[in-house]
C-alpha cells in the first residue's frame, strides 16, 4: 500500500512539473506568433488610426440642458457596442449613463447647490483611471491598462467572471453578463462582437473606433458636451479646456486618477 | 485471496468500458466532410495564408490575432504576399466565409470541436436565425 | 486507510446518502446555472458578490480555526490536544473543499478557471488566495493523513512531516489574512476599507471554527466509541470564549471609528445593516439576531458553571456559530456593496436556486467531513482497542 502511494505521488509530481514546464514553451510559441510557417507575416496599425499618450474625456457640464442630450450619447454608445437592454434591473448592463450630481459625486453635494447642477443629469462611464484598481484586482489580466495610451480595456476571451473588478471599481462602471445578452440586443452591429454570459464588460473609450480614426461614439453624439483628446499633448483641445476652466474628477481622494473631467 | 474471480471480472468490465469508444466506432469512420466555399471566398481566390496552412493553423492564427488586436492594438495583418487584412474574425473571416453552416461547422462537427467564437463574433445575421 | 470509510453502520451510510442526495440536487441546479448564467441568483450589477462568496469567506475562517488545536499541541506541547489535532485538520480539509467549490460556483466562466494559472498575476489578491487555499488544503491532507496512519501503525510519524506541521500554523493565519485582503484593499468600499478587517476575520474564525469543532467532538463521542475528551473540549471552550470576545471587541472598534468620525462612507453601511438606509433594510432583523446570539454566547461562555456544563456549552457554541455565520456569511459581504459607489441603495437577497446550490456545497463538504471523521474515529477506536488488549495480556 505504501510504496504504491509514494509512486503515485511521484508520478503526480512529475506530471505537475511537466505541466508547469510547458507553460513557458506555450508562451514562447505565442510570442513568436505561434504559426512558425509564415515568418514573413507582420502586424501593424491602421495609418489613419488616432493615437495618444493619455486619452482623456472632458465633459462640459455647462452645456448640458436636457436628459435627451445624455440619452443620445447612451443610445449611440449602446448601439455601436451591442449593449443589450435587459428588462430585469438586476441584470442591467450599461457602458455610459446619466445620473444626478449627488450620485456622480457622492461626497460633494450640499443643500445650496446651483439650480443647474441640481437638475441636470451627468454622463458617467468608465474613468479609464491612470491607476486603475480593477486592473490591480483582476487575477488573469483580462482587464488591463494599455501601455501606449493608458486605456483600460477588457479581454473578454480571458475573463473568468470572478467579478473582483466590479468590487474594485469605485465608480460602479462595470457590468456583468448575468445571462446570454444576445436576445436582448435590438439591432446588432455586425462590426462589433457581442458578449457571452459570464463575463464583465465596460466602456472602452471606443478603442475599436480610435484604431480606424474615428472619435468615440458618445462624443460624436454629444452636441459638443463631450471633448475627447490627448492630455499628453499640451495643445490638444482637452488640454486647453482644462487649462482654461475649473474642472472636477470623481472621487479624486481615492488616488485612482480618473481620465474623465467635468467642467462645472 | 479468494476474490480472484471478482477482481478479474472487475478488470474485464473496466477494460471494456475504457476501450468502448474504440470498438464501438470500429469500421464506422465518417467520410471527410465536403466544405462549400461562399461566392465571395471563391472570388477572392486566396485566403490570408496558403490553403494548407490556414486549414491546419487557423486556430493558432486567430489566437494570435485576438491577442494582437485586443491587447496590443495592432489591427492590420500583412501576409507574406504583402496583402493587408483587418485582423477581425467577424469583419474579415466571417465576412468572406459567410456560409458558416457549410464551411466552418462541417469541419468542426466532423472534428468534434465546438469553438465558442460564435458566442460573441457574429456570423452572417441571416444564418443566425436558426 | 480509506477502507475504514467503506465499513460503517446503517446510520453512517444513511447520512452519506442524504448528503449525496442534497449535493446531487444542487449539482443539477448548478448545471442549470451554467446554462442560464448567474442571472438565476439574486446578484446584481450593484451587489456583484453575494451568498457564494460570503460562504467562502466564512468557511475560510472555519478552515483557519483548525489551527487552534494544532498550535497548542505542537508549539506549546499541550499534550491533551494530541487526541484531537486530526479532527481539526480534517475539519480544515472539508472546509477548504467547500471554499474551492464556492469559488467555482461563483465564477461566470468556470471553464476558464485555469486562466489564473496560465496568466499568473501577482498584483491580484485572488492569485495569492488561490496559492494559500490550495497550499493549506495540501498541507492538511498530507499532515493529517500521515499522522493518522502512523498512529494506526503504532509508530511515530515521519520526521519530514515536522516542518510541514510547523509551516501549516502560519499558513492557517495566512489563508484568512489574504481572504480579508481581497476586501480591505479596495478603494471606495468604505465598509471593508479598514486595517482591522484581517484581525477581525481571524478572531471570528478562531471563535466559529473551534465552536464547530466542539460540536463535532460531542457528536463523535455520541456516535462512536472514541471520546475526544472532556479536558480537550473545555480547553477549546476557553479558546472560543477569548476569540469571540476579541471578535466583538474588534467589531465595536469599527462601530466607534465609523460612529465617532461620522464619515458617511463608513457609517452608511453600518446604518444599512442595523437600522436600514433610505427605507431599505432586509438585513436589519438578521443582524440584530446575530448580535444577540453572539452576546448571549459570550455570557454563557464566560460563566464557568455554564461553560463546564457540556449541554449548555453545546448550545452556546451553536448560538455563536449561527451568529458568526449571519455576521460574515450574510451581512459582511452584501453590506459592503450597499449603498453602491453612486450612493444608490439596491438590496440583495439570495434566490431559491442560489440557496439550493449553497446547501449542496455544504452537503458536499459534510460528505468529505463524514468520510474523514469516520476514518479518524475508526483508527482511534482501533488503537484504543489494541491498547486495551495489551493491558489485558500483560
Amino acid at each position: 500500500m505504501k510504496p504504491s502511494r509514494r509512486d503515485f505521488l511521484k508520478i503526480a509530481g512529475a506530471s505537475a512539473a511537466v505541466g508547469l514546464g510547458a507553460v513557458p514553451v506555450m508562451e514562447a510559441l505565442a510570442a513568436s506568433g505561434g504559426h512558425g510557417t509564415s515568418p514573413k507575416a507582420q502586424v501593424e496599425k491602421w495609418p489613419e488610426g488616432l493615437t495618444a499618450t493619455h486619452w482623456a474625456m472632458v465633459v462640459d457640464v455647462r452645456k448640458i440642458e436636457s436628459a435627451e442630450q445624455i440619452e443620445a450619447m447612451v443610445e449611440a454608445c449602446h448601439t455601436v457596442h451591442n449593449v443589450p437592454l435587459l428588462n430585469e434591473k438586476r441584470h442591467e448592463i450599461k457602458w455610459i449613463w446619466g445620473t444626478h450630481y449627488h450620485n456622480a459625486f457622492p461626497s460633494q453635494p450640499h443643500e445650496h447647490i446651483s439650480e443647474h447642477l441640481h437638475h441636470i443629469l451627468f454622463p458617467v462611464m468608465c474613468n479609464h483611471c491612470q491607476n486603475p484598481p480593477c486592473v490591480r484586482a483582476c487575477p488573469t489580466k483580462a482587464t488591463f491598462q494599455r501601455e501606449s495610451d493608458g486605456l483600460v480595456l477588457m479581454d473578454f476571451h480571458r475573463c473568468i467572471g470572478c467579478r473582483f473588478c466590479m468590487a474594485a471599481c469605485p465608480y460602479g462602471s462595470r457590468s456583468f453578463n448575468f445571462r446570454d445578452p444576445r436576445p436582448f440586443i435590438a439591432e446588432t452591429n455586425k462590426k462589433f462582437p457581442t458578449r457571452m454570459k459570464g463575463v464583465v464588460e465596460k466602456c472602452n473609450f471606443c478603442a475599436e473606433r480610435l484604431a480606424v480614426g474615428q472619435l468615440p461614439a458618445c462624443v460624436e453624439a454629444s452636441d459638443g458636451i463631450l471633448t475627447f483628446g490627448d492630455l499628453g499633448d499640451p495643445d490638444s483641445e482637452v488640454s486647453q479646456l482644462l487649462k482654461e476652466n475649473y474642472s472636477l474628477r470623481r472621487k479624486p481622494n481615492l488616488g485612482t486618477g480618473p481620465s474623465v473631467y467635468y467642467i462645472v | 485471496m479468494n476474490d480472484k474471480g471478482k477482481i478479474v471480472a472487475g478488470l474485464v468490465i473496466f477494460l471494456v468500458m475504457v476501450t468502448f469508444p474504440f470498438w464501438y466506432n470500429l469500421g464506422k469512420a465518417a467520410p471527410a466532410p465536403e466544405i462549400v466555399l461562399s461566392a465571395q471566398a471563391k472570388a477572392a481566390g486566396a485566403c490570408v495564408l496558403p490553403k494548407a496552412e490556414i486549414k491546419t493553423e487557423h486556430m493558432q492564427l486567430l489566437d494570435v490575432w485576438r491577442d494582437t488586436v485586443v491587447r496590443e492594438g495592432q489591427r492590420v495583418y500583412v501576409n507574406a504576399e504583402g496583402k493587408k487584412f483587418d485582423m477581425s474574425l467577424s469583419n474579415t473571416c466571417l465576412d468572406c466565409h459567410s456560409n458558416r453552416k457549410e464551411f466552418c461547422d462541417r469541419c468542426h462537427t466532423y472534428a468534434s470541436v465546438d469553438p465558442y467564437c460564435y458566442d460573441c463574433h457574429i456570423e452572417d445575421p441571416k444564418e443566425n436565425d436558426q | 486507510m480509506l477502507e475504514l470509510a467503506l465499513k460503517g453502520s446503517k446510520k453512517y451510510w444513511g447520512l452519506l446518502i442524504v448528503l449525496a442526495g442534497i449535493a446531487g440536487v444542487a449539482f443539477l441546479t448548478w448545471l442549470y446555472q451554467l446554462q442560464f448564467g448567474l442571472g438565476i441568483t439574486g446578484l446584481s450589477r450593484d451587489v456583484s458578490w453575494g451568498f457564494y462568496i460570503a460562504q467562502f469567506t466564512f468557511l475560510v475562517g472555519v478552515a483557519a480555526g483548525g489551527v487552534m488545536v494544532v498550535l497548542p499541541y505542537y508549539l506549546h506541547d499541550y499534550k491533551a490536544f494530541g487526541r484531537i489535532t486530526i479532527l481539526g485538520e480534517f475539519l480544515a480539509v472539508a472546509a477548504l473543499v467547500m471554499c474551492l467549490l464556492f469559488i467555482t460556483v461563483d465564477l461566470g466562466q468556470p471553464m476558464r478557471m485555469l486562466n489564473v494559472l496560465f496568466y499568473p498575476t501577482p498584483n491580484s489578491m485572488l492569485f495569492y488566495d488561490m496559492i494559500v487555499l490550495n497550499g493549506y488544503l495540501f498541507l492538511n491532507i498530507v499532515v493529517g493523513w500521515n499522522v493518522l496512519e502512523a498512529e494506526r501503525n503504532g509508530t511515530h510519524y515521519q520526521p519530514w512531516l515536522k516542518p510541514l506541521i510547523y509551516l501549516s500554523i502560519p499558513w492557517a493565519i495566512s489563508i484568512h489574512t489574504v481572504t480579508a485582503y481581497l476586501y480591505c484593499g479596495l478603494p471606495g468600499r468604505g465598509f471593508w476599507l479598514t486595517a482591522i478587517l484581517a484581525p477581525r476575520f481571524l478572531a471570528s474564525a478562531f471563535a466559529a471554527g473551534p465552536a464547530l469543532l466542539i460540536l463535532l467532538c460531542l457528536i463523535v463521542r455520541h456516535f462512536t466509541r472514541f471520546d475526544p475528551g472532556r479536558e480537550q473540549i473545555q480547553a477549546l471552550a476557553k479558546i472560543v470564549t477569548y476569540a469571540l470576545i476579541a471578535n466583538i471587541f474588534f467589531f465595536l472598534c469599527e462601530v466607534f471609528v465609523a460612529g465617532y468620525s461620522q464619515i458617511p462612507e463608513h457609517t452608511d453601511h453600518l446604518k444599512y445593516l442595523f437600522f436600514g438606509l433610505h427605507g431599505h433594510g432586509v438585513l436589519v432583523p438578521w443582524m440584530w439576531t446575530s448580535m444577540a446570539l453572539m452576546v448571549a454566547a459570550i455570557i454563557l461562555l464566560i460563566v464557568p458553571a455554564a461553560r463546564r456544563h457540556e449541554g449548555v456549552l453545546a448550545v452556546s457554541c451553536a448560538m455563536l456559530f449561527i451568529g458568526a455565520w449571519i455576521d460574515k456569511g450574510l451581512g459582511l459581504i452584501s453590506a459592503g456593496f450597499v449603498p453602491n459607489p453612486l450612493h444608490e441603495v439596491n438590496e440583495y437577497m439570495p434566490t431559491t436556486p442560489e440557496v439550493m446550490i449553497t446547501l449542496g456545497v455544504w452537503a458536499a463538504g459534510f460528505i468529505v467531513l463524514t468520510i474523514l471523521y469516520k476514518m479518524a474515529t475508526s483508527v482511534k477506536e482501533e488503537s484504543a482497542g489494541v491498547l486495551r488488549t495489551r493491558v489485558v495480556e500483560s
